[in-house]
This record gives C-alpha cells, sequence and structure tokens, in this order.
C-alpha cells in the first residue's frame, strides 16, 4: 500500500467518524466540535489533492469562522433557555431511507462510468495559478463575490441588532 | 487512489449531511447537516480539478466556500431572530406559516 493510499484511508476513515458523530451526538456543543474535526480533515483531503491554497482558505473561512460563528449562535440561543443543550432527532427511518437511497443511486452512477485512476502531472504551482485566473479571467465573479460578502455581512448584523 | 474513490467519499459524506439535515429537530444542527454537505461537494470539485489538471474547478470550490461562509452568517442571524420572537429554535415548533 503506498503513503497516497494510506494517507487518504485514515483521512478518509477519520472524515467520515466525525461526520457521523456530528448527525448522531446529543450533545449540540459536541456536535459543533466533531464539525471542526471533520472540516479540518477535509483540509487534509484538499492536501492530499495538491490543493495547498483552498487547504489553507479552508481552515481559514470554515474551521476558523464557520465554527466560531455556530458556537456564537448556540451560546446566544441555548444559554437563555438554561442548560438545555441537548438535542433530540426525529424521523430516523426516513433519513435512513431517503438518505441511502441518495447513496446507492450516487454509487451506482460512479460504478457504471470510467473513470481517470491516474493523476496528470500538473506542472505549474497551483496556488500561482489560482492567483493568476482569478485576477484576470474570472475578475468579476471575484469581485461581485466581495459585493455578496459584503451585502452578507450588513443582512447578518441588519438581522442580529440588538432590540430597541 | 483513484477519482471514483474520492466521489464515493465525498457521496458518502453527502448522504451523512442529508441524513443529520433530515433527522435533527434543532435549526443549528440542521445547519451543520448543511455544512456537511456542502463540504462533499466542494471534496468532489476539487478531486475533479486535480484528474483534470485544471485549476478553474479549485476557484469554484473558491467561491463555494466564500458563498457558504455568507450563507451560514445569515442563517444564524436568522435563527437568532427567531429565537428572539418565538423563544425556540425546534424547526418543528417554527409553524406560524402553517394553515
Amino acid at each position: 500500500m503506498t503513503l497516497e493510499a494510506m494517507t487518504f484511508w485514515a483521512l478518509g476513515a477519520l472524515l467520515l467518524a466525525s461526520a457521523l458523530m456530528v448527525v448522531l451526538t446529543k450533545n449540540l456543543f459536541h456536535s459543533v466540535l466533531y464539525l471542526a474535526l471533520s472540516l479540518t480533515v477535509t483540509a487534509g483531503i484538499f492536501l492530499a489533492l495538491d490543493a495547498e491554497f483552498l487547504a489553507a482558505v479552508q481552515l481559514l473561512l470554515y474551521a476558523g469562522g464557520v465554527v466560531t460563528i455556530v458556537v456564537f449562535a448556540i451560546v446566544v440561543t441555548e444559554r437563555l433557555v438554561g442548560a438545555r443543550i441537548t438535542q433530540t432527532s426525529r424521523h430516523i427511518v426516513t433519513g435512513l431511507v431517503v438518505s441511502g437511497a441518495l447513496l446507492v443511486a450516487v454509487l451506482g452512477f460512479l460504478r457504471g462510468v470510467p473513470l481517470p485512476v491516474e493523476r496528470p502531472p500538473l506542472g505549474v504551482d497551483v496556488t500561482r495559478a489560482i492567483g493568476q485566473v482569478l485576477l484576470t479571467e474570472f475578475v468579476l465573479p471575484f469581485e461581485l463575490l466581495a459585493v455578496l460578502l459584503l451585502v452578507g455581512l450588513l443582512g447578518a448584523l441588519y438581522f442580529a441588532r440588538p432590540e430597541e | 487512489m483513484g477519482l471514483g474513490a474520492y466521489l464515493t467519499l465525498a457521496a458518502v459524506l453527502f448522504a451523512i449531511g442529508l441524513f443529520g439535515v433530515i433527522t435533527r429537530r434543532n435549526t443549528i444542527g440542521i445547519l451543520l447537516g448543511i455544512e456537511l454537505m456542502l463540504n462533499a461537494v466542494n471534496i468532489n470539485l476539487v478531486a475533479f480539478a486535480r484528474f483534470n489538471a485544471d485549476v478553474v474547478g479549485m476557484i469554484f470550490t473558491l467561491f463555494t466556500i466564500s458563498i457558504t461562509v455568507a450563507e451560514v452568517a445569515l442563517g444564524l442571524a436568522i435563527t437568532i431572530l427567531v429565537f428572539r420572537i418565538r423563544r425556540t429554535v425546534v424547526a418543528d415548533h417554527l409553524d406560524l406559516l402553517k394553515g
């Protein structure tokens, strides 16, 4: 077994285990911590796919930003009603059937199509290539993204403003 | 590892996230499930980009990551607002629009 395969299996097992804990654990706060773990492991998978820049972005935005926001939201919404941080699940059979059916459908499709096994050589520095393409070919979507983030920030501030 | 291995991993992750979205009752728990699903899609995009040696797929991932962050910030702001009005974040209890 090569080093790459071992990395993939280790990261994949850790990712799926932490993802299962996110949806199964009773304590909502633990759920968020497991989400942080699975997002960090995803950054590791990006590294295994030679996408160093995306791994850094994943760590900064997801594991750093999103998890912090979610923890804040839990503190704001749960602390006020006491120490009730546990959560229950419902429709477990429905959930199993729907997600299982989707999984079977996707895996069945994947078995039917020919997929490349070998990675073509990249030849260039991925981070440099991303920067160059992002600021030339995709500069308009990039600027629109900045506007979207500003609007999202203002909207979140507006919704969560203190009550008058 | 081939492309199929990464796509399979992402498919299983997506199914786990979908299971969480369906079964969780707490709105924040549902949002966490959505995060897992989006994460699975990002893995797919990066894997396709790498196995085609094309960075455009990675740029698309950059966009989805940023948009997801905006979405989560807004979703949680709405959750906090709903909590202020209804004093609950359990999705089943938010039935104001029920006829």
